[in-house]
């Protein structure tokens, strides 16, 4: 396939993840404000750090406000990081690769842009704000429904794949490397009931409370909630399911190919050095230092897909 | 779908017979509903055209119309022979013009019409197109005026546009009044894309090795046609690709993919000579890519359609295409042209000045609906205008008389009205066979009266129908 096929369908998956990752902060963000669950502010701030808006936002808006905050991150035309741009430029890199996607596909990704175009061209009211945020999220899930259902398993499905798990495993760490202190061992195991309610937007923003429940019982707990968002192999937003499932799309793009390009040895080296380890030696060795690094890798990792499959005209 | 007679309802063209019944049973407002719901179906499908600077409207839908045009086996097979006399003559036309030239030797065709003009490529000349093939995909605009009267409009040999419409609108017809299609024997036009591809892949050039590898050259995702440029390379199978892609490797032209890069043997390109290559024409060119000229001189590669056509569909040549049939084919011209004045002729010219009032004016080289004059649709400012432009430059233009087209119905709030059409087929040549899906790209004039169905220009269009009787 074209190098600019398997590029936009990465990108095309990448932005795809990036909104609905986004629509979670935003839930997660929204849900602390309305309880007064802690400083809306702060959290307000975090949301905004975690996606690397921050500056950007603080040249539009002074304060961050549920209000101020939303509309940057939902439906501000002009901010490229917002929500209706992502699923714009979704829907341009689908666009450019038509002929890569099935019938379904192509259209539940315009249909999704039509829809949310129409949605976020006023200003929301805040009642409608978790009607909006479940549109977003409904709309994704139609697309990722089509893929699922429709795709060929070729080189062009690995690509999207590779797409999806490297924006996702960049966004929980991110979510980490923001929250990353309210999980140190140093602090109070028992936890306040506003420690409590921190931990709980954590999950809340990788829409993982219930599964976390499901697995630990109501006791809610940094260390095993670091645990569950780093190593646990069947969380699916989860570092070590990202992946885990990073070295399969490779492995399989490799077998495909007939050749084992350096981004499949940079792959299972990074699984092996940072998902091979216990939550102990991390913790011991430093989360935040951690993340700083994993996040770096990552981010080595894409670029190098990007030289390995000829995504861009090299010289 | 009325004759001559007008709108009594009595005058019914027998194609339209089985449709009209059809259209009589239905409750009152099922065609309105469904027309309205065609305009979401497009939208979804993202069967929307762009338009050069309307930054606001980048993406724009054409106006579909429910009622389809309707053509009798009988029109349908006459049609098509003298479409297929008509491109056969095009072909030969073109391997002589860029060989021996004898049609200029008989003295049929002027020499300076060749020499003078722009669409003619001296690069193209003593060379072989692999398989013979210059023009592998041809539009034929056609019109008609009565029962038994087709003009042909245009010869479109260069790139042809608009068969994506053909197919959707097919489709959207099947999917609103599937009975229909149970009810009334209507030809198949869903073969094109696999006959397309059948056709291109027949003319692959020397240098290919087992199964062509067949790509679809596109401007860019900001092309006016870039849905069609899409939606052809996907329903074929065939890569879209755009010059960056591309660059010239060990003498074949290869395409950038993920495991390095590719030789490509057959490109259909929808992008014009001028962009082609930036080392052989058009020196500024993004578009295309640099080489890929010498390489199809070589062998390397197949150009679908062969850079030249245009000299074919050129304007200034069209009055001459009976003097071009007969020469080439030996027979009389099945189809008729529209009778043209040349401007670059003293007494012609004279005499398009002095019934400007009643003809259509069009640029030699100019395209879809734009620089044209309408006579009796202008004002007097614009006929002066036009005045002006004839004196200072007569060889700029024809002038045909305005023709009375025919009108086929359509769909409105208040039912049925009548509108002026015109007709594309798409003509597929390969080297031992000239396909013709029936059916095609019907355009149609929305606006009551108007004579102009290009969609840049507020045209609609409408599903074709040819009855298998």
């Amino acid at each position: 396939m074209l190098g600019k096929t398997a590029s936009g369908l990465f990108w095309m998956f990448r932005y795809l993840e990036r909104a609905e990752s986004t629509a979670r902060l935003l839930d997660a963000g929204f849900r602390i404000a309305l309880t007064r669950a802690g400083s809306s502010r702060s959290e307000w701030e975090s949301v905004l750090t975690t996606t690397g808006q921050l500056q950007g936002f603080r040249q539009r808006h002074g304060e961050a406000t549920s209000t101020t905050v939303m509309e940057y991150l939902l439906s501000d035309r002009s901010n490229p990081a917002s929500i209706i741009s992502m699923v714009k430029a979704a829907r341009d890199n689908a666009r450019a690769v038509r002929i890569a996607l099935t019938r379904e596909v192509w259209e539940a990704t315009n249909e999704s842009w039509m829809t949310l175009d129409k949605l976020l061209s006023g200003r929301i009211p805040e009642a409608d704000l978790p009607d909006t945020l479940t549109t977003i999220r409904q709309q994704n899930a139609l697309v990722r429904g089509a893929t699922n259902g429709t795709m060929l398993r070729n080189d062009g499905y690995n690509f999207l794949r590779l797409g999806t798990f490297v924006e996702r495993a960049d966004n929980t760490a991110r979510i980490l490397d923001v929250k990353y202190y309210l999980l140190l061992p140093s602090i109070s195991q028992v936890g306040s009931t506003l420690d409590i309610k921190q931990w709980e937007t954590i999950l809340r923003s990788v829409s993982a409370l219930r599964s976390y429940t499901w697995l630990h019982g109501a006791t809610v707990n940094p260390r095993d909630i670091a645990q569950f968002l780093i190593l646990h192999e069947q969380m699916p937003r989860s570092l070590a399911f990202c992946y885990n499932k990073i070295c399969d799309n490779l492995g399989y793009l490799e077998k495909d190919y007939d050749n084992r390009t350096q981004a499949c040895e940079m792959a299972e080296a990074i699984r092996t050095d940072y998902l091979g380890r216990s939550m102990e030696m991390i913790f011991d060795d430093g989360l935040h230092e951690y993340i700083e690094d994993f996040l770096a890798s990552n981010s080595r990792l894409a670029k190098q897909i990007t030289a390995d499959y000829s995504f861009e005209v090299t010289a | 779908m009325l004759g001559s007679g007008g709108g009594n309802g009595e005058d019914i063209r027998p194609a339209y017979q089985a449709f009209r019944q059809w259209l009589d049973r239905q409750p009152d407002n099922r065609v309105l509903r469904k027309s309205e719901q065609a305009e979401n179906f497009f939208r979804k499908i993202g069967i929307t055209f762009n338009v050069y600077g309307e930054d606001e409207a980048d993406e724009r839908l054409i106006p579909f119309d429910v009622v389809p045009r309707v053509l009798s086996g009988n029109e349908w097979r006459k049609l098509s022979k003298g479409i297929e006399q008509r491109v056969r003559a095009i072909n030969a036309f073109l391997h002589d013009i860029y060989h021996r030239q004898e049609i200029l030797r008989a003295g049929r065709i002027p020499q300076s019409l060749i020499a003078n003009n722009d669409a003619f490529l001296p690069k193209m000349m003593g060379f072989d197109p692999p398989g013979g093939i210059y023009t592998h995909i041809i539009g034929t605009d056609i019109v008609r005026t009565g029962p038994d009267e087709f003009y042909v409009l245009e010869d479109n040999a260069r790139t042809p546009s608009g068969v994506s419409y053909m197919l959707e609108n097919r489709e959207i017809m099947l999917q609103m009044f599937p009975e229909l299609f149970a009810e009334i024997p209507i030809c198949e036009v869903s073969d094109y894309p696999s006959w397309l591809r059948r056709s291109l892949s027949a003319c692959a050039p020397p240098a290919c090795m087992g199964r062509p590898t067949v790509a679809v050259l596109t401007p860019g995702t900001y092309n006016s046609a870039y849905f069609e440029h899409s939606f052809i390379a996907d329903q074929m199978g065939a890569e879209l690709i755009e010059g960056s892609d591309l660059r010239v490797v060990d003498g074949r032209v290869a395409m950038r993919t993920t495991q390095g890069y590719k030789p490509v043997d057959v490109i259909y390109r929808r992008i014009d000579d001028d962009f082609l290559d930036p080392l052989n024409f058009n020196p500024d060119s993004m578009l295309g890519v640099p080489g890929i000229f010498d390489v199809y001189r070589a062998g390397g590669v197949t150009i679908a359609n062969a850079p030249g056509t245009g000299i074919a569909d050129d304007k200034a040549l069209y009055s001459y295409m009976p003097d071009i049939v007969e020469f080439y084919t030996g027979e009389r011209p099945l189809l008729q042209n529209v009778p043209t004045w040349r401007c670059s002729e003293p007494d012609q010219l004279a005499e398009v000045l002095d019934r400007l009032e009643e003809l259509v004016v069009k640029e030699v080289h100019g395209s879809g609906g734009y620089g044209m004059l309408i006579g009796p649709a202008a004002s007097k400012a614009e006929i002066e205008e036009f005045r002006a432009k004839l004196k200072a430059k007569p060889d700029g233009y024809i002038a045909q008389p305005t023709l009375a087209l025919s009108t086929v119905p359509i769909y409105t709030e208040q039912g049925l009205a009548p509108r002026h059409v015109d007709f594309r087929p798409f003509v597929l040549m390969a080297p031992n066979s000239i396909d013709i899906v029936p059916g095609g790209l019907t355009r149609v004039a929305m606006n009551e009266g108007s004579l102009v169905v290009n969609s840049s220009q507020g045209g609609g269009t409408k599903d074709t129908w040819v009855l298998d009787d």
